[in-house]
């Protein structure tokens, strides 16, 4: 059990979040034929727009309604009403993802009601869904924005109502903001190994993936189609992965009546059990052999690596979900997580973290803890280089964004498989630097590092998950 | 805050040192630059992303972003620009506000703690107070609490008025040059000075380019007093008004604080550029003309004639091996202003074509200066993506050089392109950087990576079937 700790601050130093409407762009982003807007000014849309580039080296539609200062004064309803048209005229797009930001937030209008004044008035808009969700950067982090995005889309375009009579083999998977186009691609490929058709909501795998088109599109090409999502009431059950999407996983239960599940985390050999006897009850199958294989490869590969993570000191800094995540996965090979930094104090997991204490604060709270307790690796996303660099520290790379790294949208960590490559990459950064001992190394001050096994690391709380 | 704002930004859009101002009509003048955005068709940065980029190569100094999360949480550690030394502004700082912060009204409180926190941590020359678009709506004074700070903590603040609905990056920058001008420019005198001191404005030191530049003026005996801003510190920016010469770098951007230089201090200056050989050149040439007129030795004339023909010659000597696999290349420059022209010549130099060149925002000299360069000058404005995709899917050029945003249309339509803008990693600058550009066109252009990836998958049938652009060069 961790302590939620949230120092009072003045300023914040190298911050470890990332805004709000950002997850929500994301989220859109997701989604076949979107155009993410959002509702502020200018620039707030083209820092989110170079930041998504640098992280997923790929272009990607972002719009903004351009508010100037005449409408901080006046409002912005009619900048919203052009920007709509304009976008659909333009762009052509299926899907509008609008989703405000603290300016306009700040000035407080009734943007919902705006909404559907602008949709009834406006036939231009008529074959293109227009989705709006509330995301001022001043309240929460990535996680939330996406959360709340992937939300807004289930309450306005799911067809509501008990439909699962047409039920067969759909399964619906809710993706968190921390899975890659890598884990999306191998939890279809698990589900497709029960006979279960997988619709993913929101679905970077397909639009954010970087691949390359015959035909240039200006709105996003791939993604969750907008018929799927019509459908998603058609499904047997739906998995959510990480506590932020268990609002959505909510909110479609409860217009549709599919039963779901939250999964905390896929990573690990504990949670790729419980995935896997879940698609297993639900499809009503055995678990096929290609699966067990991975197990046990698993299995070898936790026993090979254990002796280059066991006793390590953790640095982690990351949203609660890949937080919980990665510590758990840390914790569970016998490392011990000395610093837990995360973005917000929202999620309910956080005093699950197999550490003592959860700081809700930015890369400095994460610099100086790891440098007290002597961490021998940080984790968290590419801004945390400096910490690294200035306390000579590895740094392992998660979350968003990761800029200074290439393919990381490929990268999966969850399942068996996810798990096991994963684990090679971490187990091999340590062994990386395992040279030949000198004399000097066993000065009498100085215990090599992996002698200290602390008996209390956290890895046996999280086995009795 | 708004009538403060807008006062400085009308007298922005009255710079007379500005060409395209000057080339407006009285009533076209008074409208400003400021063009009412087109709600969901703009693109580009806001005014504070272009002072932060005009100011953050101050490295000693706190640049601390005062508003919520997204305006400093987006964006920093962005840029390549380099430091020889402090890491300060490689930190990202900001307030932070949160809705509670924003209701009660405790911005100003929120931001003089924020001051006195990071003064105590880092012992900065300076802290320079970025002001963005809710700190603005909501009034909070950011002058009074500057002030303020200052004089408690003895540590100068400065504010930066740019929030993001004011207008384009390029009024950030310009906003950001009003702020150097008003409160850090003449505040400290120089230890020394010399008849060879001067300013360069509109250098950012982007992946270490200065250092391109600063050896040849050091050969030469010249002093950079203050680079505006590139690998720069407080102090040398804060005793810039005792140079002798100021080159404008970047063009328009910080014309106003150069125009002022002249006009309180007497500095003059000049336009100029270090992209491109010749413009090196020129650029060397004049600032060692301007400088002998204001008293430097007359012997500097000859000195910098005689490094002009060493490192021209040294600098075409290196060109001349990358001609055979850049002969009769097609190039598409797609970046505008001083670029549209600046490299024109070296890429001819090499045996390139210039298929087309933008000239977005490029001023009328500019646009005089590329008909004089090019026998069949083929200028474009804007290209929407789509069509450059097409152009070059069709097979029209062999590579494209634009910035960022671009990238990924020459990508996916399977052609190289190399990064001429901002993000880069590469130094473009003088004669080295005209070497280096030259090599890294070579290098893209001759990498076999590009037949292999044009090939047709097996079960397509051909290229033409498959439209795939034809492979250019067996
Ligand atoms: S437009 Fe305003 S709120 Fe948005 S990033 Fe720029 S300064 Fe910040």
């Amino acid at each position: 059990m961790a302590r939620l700790v949230t120092p009072r601050k003045n300023a914040s130093i190298n911050p470890l979040k990332t805004s709000t409407p950002m997850g929500a762009a994301l989220a859109y982003l997701g989604i076949d034929g979107a155009v993410p807007l959002f509702h502020g000014a200018q620039g707030c849309s083209s820092f989110a727009l170079t930041l998504g580039v640098r992280h997923f080296k790929e272009d990607m539609p972002l719009q903004t309604t351009a508010i100037g200062e005449v409408e901080t004064v006046l409002g912005g309803a009619e900048n919203l009403e052009e920007a709509l048209v304009n976008v659909a005229g333009r762009m052509k797009p299926k899907f509008i993802g609008v989703a405000s930001t603290a300016l306009i937030e700040t000035r407080g209008e009734d943007f919902p009601a705006d909404i559907v004044s602008i949709l009834r008035r406006r036939h231009e808009l008529d074959r293109t869904a227009v989705v709006f969700a509330s995301t001022p950067d001043f309240s929460g982090a990535l996680e939330d924005g996406w959360a709340k995005a992937v939300t807004a889309i289930i309450e306005s375009l799911v067809v509501p109502g008990e439909r699962r009579a047409k039920a067969g083999t759909q399964i619906n998977i809710l993706a968190g903001v921390h899975q890659t186009a890598g884990d999306i691609d191998a939890l279809r490929d698990l589900a497709a190994a029960f006979g279960l058709r997988a619709v993913v909501l929101p679905d970077l795998s397909g639009s954010l993936d970087g691949h390359v088109n015959a035909e240039f599109s200006p709105a996003t090409s791939g993604g969750t189609a907008l018929e799927d999502i019509a459908d998603l009431g058609e499904a047997v059950a739906t998995i959510a992965i990480g506590e932020h999407m268990r609002p959505a996983a909510e909110a479609l239960e409860g217009l549709t009546g599919v039963p779901s599940r939250v999964f905390a985390t896929l990573t690990g050999l504990q949670p790729a059990d419980e995935l896997i006897a879940f698609l297993a009850d639900i499809s009503g199958r055995e678990v096929p052999a290609s699966i067990r294989r991975q197990r046990s490869q698993l299995v070898d590969a936790m026993l090979d690596c254990h002796f280059y993570l066991g006793g390590r000191k953790i640095a982690l800094g990351a949203d609660p979900d890949l937080l919980y995540s990665m510590s758990a996965f840390f914790a569970g090979l016998g490392a011990k997580i000395v610093a837990a930094v995360t973005t917000t104090s929202h999620s309910p997991l956080l005093v699950e973290v197999p550490a003592e204490e959860v700081v809700v604060g930015d890369l400095m709270d994460l610099e100086e803890r790891a440098g007290e307790a002597g961490a021998g690796l940080i984790v968290t996303h590419s801004h945390g280089r400096q910490a690294a660099e200035r306390l000579g520290l590895k740094h392992l790379r998660v979350g968003f964004p990761i800029f200074d790294r290439l393919g990381v949208q490929h990268r999966a960590t969850v399942g068996y498989a996810g798990t096991r490559s994963f684990l090679y990459e971490v187990a091999n950064m340590f062994l990386a630097d395992i040279g030949e001992k000198t004399p000097e190394d066993f000065a009498s001050s100085r215990v090599p590092e992996f002698q200290l096994q602390e008996s209390d690391h956290a890895g046996a709380t999280f086995a009795g998950h | 805050m708004a009538s403060n704002l807008n006062a400085k930004v009308a007298e922005l859009f009255n710079e007379p040192g500005c060409a395209t101002n000057r080339s407006k009509s009285e009533g076209e003048r008074k409208k400003g630059c400021a063009k009412r955005l087109t709600p969901g068709a703009a693109a580009g940065g806001c005014a504070f992303d272009g002072a932060k980029i005009a100011l953050q190569p101050i490295t000693d100094a706190v640049h601390l972003v005062h508003g919520p999360f997204a305006c400093e949480g987006n964006s920093w550690d962005g840029r390549n620009v380099a430091t020889s030394g402090p890491k300060t502004y490689r930190l990202g700082v900001t307030t932070d506000l949160s809705e509670l912060d924003i209701v009660m009204g405790n911005g100003e409180k929120r931001l003089y703690r924020a001051i006195k926190d990071v003064v105590a941590r880092y012992d900065p020359p300076a802290v320079f107070v970025y002001e963005t678009c809710v700190p603005a709506m909501i009034g909070d004074d950011i002058d009074a609490v500057c002030r303020h700070a200052a004089e408690k903590l003895g540590t100068p603040c400065i504010p930066v008025h740019a929030p993001g609905f004011a207008g384009s990056k390029n009024l950030g920058n310009k906003l950001a040059g009003a702020a150097l001008f008003d409160h850090v420019i003449g505040t400290v005198e120089p230890e020394t000075t010399t008849p060879t001191d001067i300013v360069i404005l509109g250098e950012y030191n982007l992946s270490g380019e200065l250092w391109q530049i600063r050896p040849l003026l050091e050969q030469l005996g010249i002093r950079v007093l203050a680079c505006i801003t590139g690998d720069a510190r407080y102090r040398e920016i804060a005793t810039a008004h005792r140079a002798r010469v100021t080159m404008v770098s970047c063009s328009a951007a910080l014309i106003n604080v150069a125009r002022k230089l002249e006009e309180r201090w007497g500095i003059p200056y000049f336009e100029g550029s270090f992209y491109g050989i010749s413009d090196t050149s020129t650029a060397l040439r004049t600032l060692a003309k301007l400088l002998v007129e204001r008293g430097a030795s007359e012997g500097l004339l000859a000195r910098t004639e005689a490094l002009i023909a060493e490192e021209e010659a040294r600098a075409w000597q290196r060109i001349a091996p990358y001609r055979p696999v850049l002969k009769d290349k097609r190039v598409i420059l797609y970046t505008g202003g001083v670029k549209s022209w600046s490299i024109v010549s070296a890429l001819q130099e090499a045996g390139m074509k210039i298929v087309a060149t933008s000239v977005r925002k490029s001023t009328d000299e500019d646009k005089a200066r590329i008909e004089a360069l090019m026998e069949d000058p083929h200028m474009v404005g804007s290209v929407p993506a789509r069509e450059m995709y097409a152009q070059l899917k069709r097979g029209e050029a062999d590579i494209l050089l634009s910035g960022g945003k671009t990238q990924f249309v020459a990508l996916k339509a399977k052609v190289p392109w190399l990064d001429i803008n901002q993000e880069r990693h590469q130094a473009y600058a003088g004669y080295d950087g005209m070497v280096n550009l030259v090599a890294e066109l070579a290098k893209s252009l001759s990498n076999p990576v590009w037949e292999d990836i044009r090939r047709p998958a097996p079960w397509e049938k051909g290229p033409a079937e498959a439209g795939e652009p034809a492979v250019t060069e067996a």
